[in-house]
């Protein structure tokens, strides 16, 4: 099965960065498969989950918190805010942190804060919704 | 002549000073190999960003709407320098170098009849710039990257100047930063991040995808409308970065000589101890014989 480099860069450090298969990457409007030799794309990604294929195995799922992807047929480069594998994830700490989110939501005053703490509040839910969905697979 | 004891006292003073002096080194040193390898670790990310950028901007001219990051509002009236500095001092030229670079800026612009408005980050340039052009001061962070750097600071910072961007207090922003050459050597540099300046080298260039009719989702426009807040935010990140691994540089480096001056200073203390105590001991023994002799 032909191969591809797949990059997933935040501007901290390298997340990863290897030959892989098949990635799934969390596009705006769904999600988007992207295998050797993809038509060149240029998109923004949403707040979701990146799973690296190798063969037909899952090699890890990452959690990002949104950027753009640039998909050209010899490579896939993923830019990213920030990226946190997702079994590092924690069912109970999200739920703790979304409730404190709601509250940051209802605190603020200003436009500005309450568009940042909106964002904070979708990030926590996507990530809270990845967590749960993978539960259900297992 | 120094009596004894103020020469004693005088050399354990520099000594503790040389001890401190020699810490601060080992201490920067150590900072200085993480803020590299931080600085390192940041650069993959920019770079892919320049490239994404120039191919999406070298027909963003076509666009409907213009956008004004990237090719400005067409005025350059109104300038805004970002200072990066440190928040401490003891680091010898580091501070001061990067201040001048910025009293230059502004009386060149000035004179070319432009304002000038501040946006310090760091203490130290807040308070050297604060007595001769405080008025220009309209912003100012400072304990950022304290104990470390974080993306999302400089996103913060960003994200402050976008939002006078988009007031309109100022045309074009430049940062002025001190690039990481090596541990002795620090570059004061000035970069325009608005409007964005792109300058693909050479072979950036090649390696591009030529011409790649790049496929967008959304549209062009929503891409641009992330990428380029996201590049100042990277580019203010970057600078800091580098500040960051400058300044524990220039400090390491101004410790060092300090550390060696010490030893220079506590060389010459001793030498002038031990003579004077000498002195004391000749004139002590020539008091006792010419005692001795004048009573035989």
């Amino acid at each position: 099965m032909s191969v591809f480099p797949f990059i997933l860069i935040s501007p901290e450090k390298i997340l990863f960065d290897q030959e892989v298969s098949m990635v799934v990457i969390p596009g705006l409007d769904g999600d988007i498969g992207v295998l050797p030799q993809h038509a060149p794309l240029l998109t923004l990604l949403r707040p979701g989950v990146v799973t690296v294929y190798e063969e037909s195995k899952i090699l890890v799922r990452v959690f990002v918190d949104g950027g753009f992807a640039e998909v050209t047929p010899e490579r896939c480069v993923a830019l990213v805010t920030e990226g946190t594998p997702l079994e590092t994830l924690d069912k109970a700490a999200l739920e703790i942190e979304i409730k404190n989110l709601l509250e940051d939501v209802a605190d603020s005053r200003t436009p500005e804060e309450r568009k940042q703490a909106d964002q904070n509040l979708g990030i926590a839910q996507a990530k809270l919704m990845e967590v749960l969905t993978i539960q259900k697979l297992r | 002549m120094a009596t004894l004891k103020a020469l004693r006292d005088r050399r354990k003073s520099v000594q503790s000073t040389q001890k401190i002096t020699l810490a601060m080194k080992m201490v920067a040193g150590a900072k200085l190999r993480r803020a590299q390898e931080r600085v390192e670790a940041g650069r993959p990310y920019a770079h892919r960003m320049r490239q994404i950028l120039s191919a999406l901007a070298s027909d963003a001219q076509a666009l409907e709407t213009p956008q004004p990051l990237l090719i400005g509002r067409g005025g350059t009236n109104i300038h805004l320098i970002l200072v990066a500095t440190s928040d401490r001092g003891l680091c010898g030229p580091f501070n001061s170098s990067i201040i001048r670079q910025v009293r230059k800026m502004i009386t060149s612009l000035q004179e070319q009849g432009q304002t000038v408005k501040l946006f310090c980050v760091g203490r130290k340039g807040k308070e050297m710039l604060a007595r001769e052009y405080g008025s220009l001061i309209i912003e100012s962070f400072t304990d950022v990257g304290f104990p470390r750097l974080r993306f999302t600071e400089a996103q913060r910072i960003a994200d402050s100047m976008l939002k006078m961007f988009e007031d309109g207090l100022f045309d074009v922003c430049t940062i002025i930063y001190s690039h990481f050459r090596s541990a002795m050597i620090q570059e004061v540099t000035t970069t325009q991040v608005i409007p964005v300046k792109i300058d693909v080298d050479q072979q950036e260039k090649e390696s591009l995808p030529l011409q790649a009719v790049y496929e967008c989702e959304p549209v062009e426009e929503e891409i641009l409308n992330q990428l380029l807040p996201q590049n100042i935010a990277v580019q203010v990140y970057n600078a800091l970065l580098e500040n960051a691994a400058s300044e524990q540089g220039a400090r390491m480096t101004a410790m060092d000589s300090a550390s060696r001056n010490a030893g220079d200073m506590i060389r010459n203390l001793t030498l002038t101890y031990n003579r004077t105590r000498q002195a004391h001991i000749t004139r002590e023994l020539i008091e006792i014989i010419s005692g001795a002799e004048a009573l035989s």
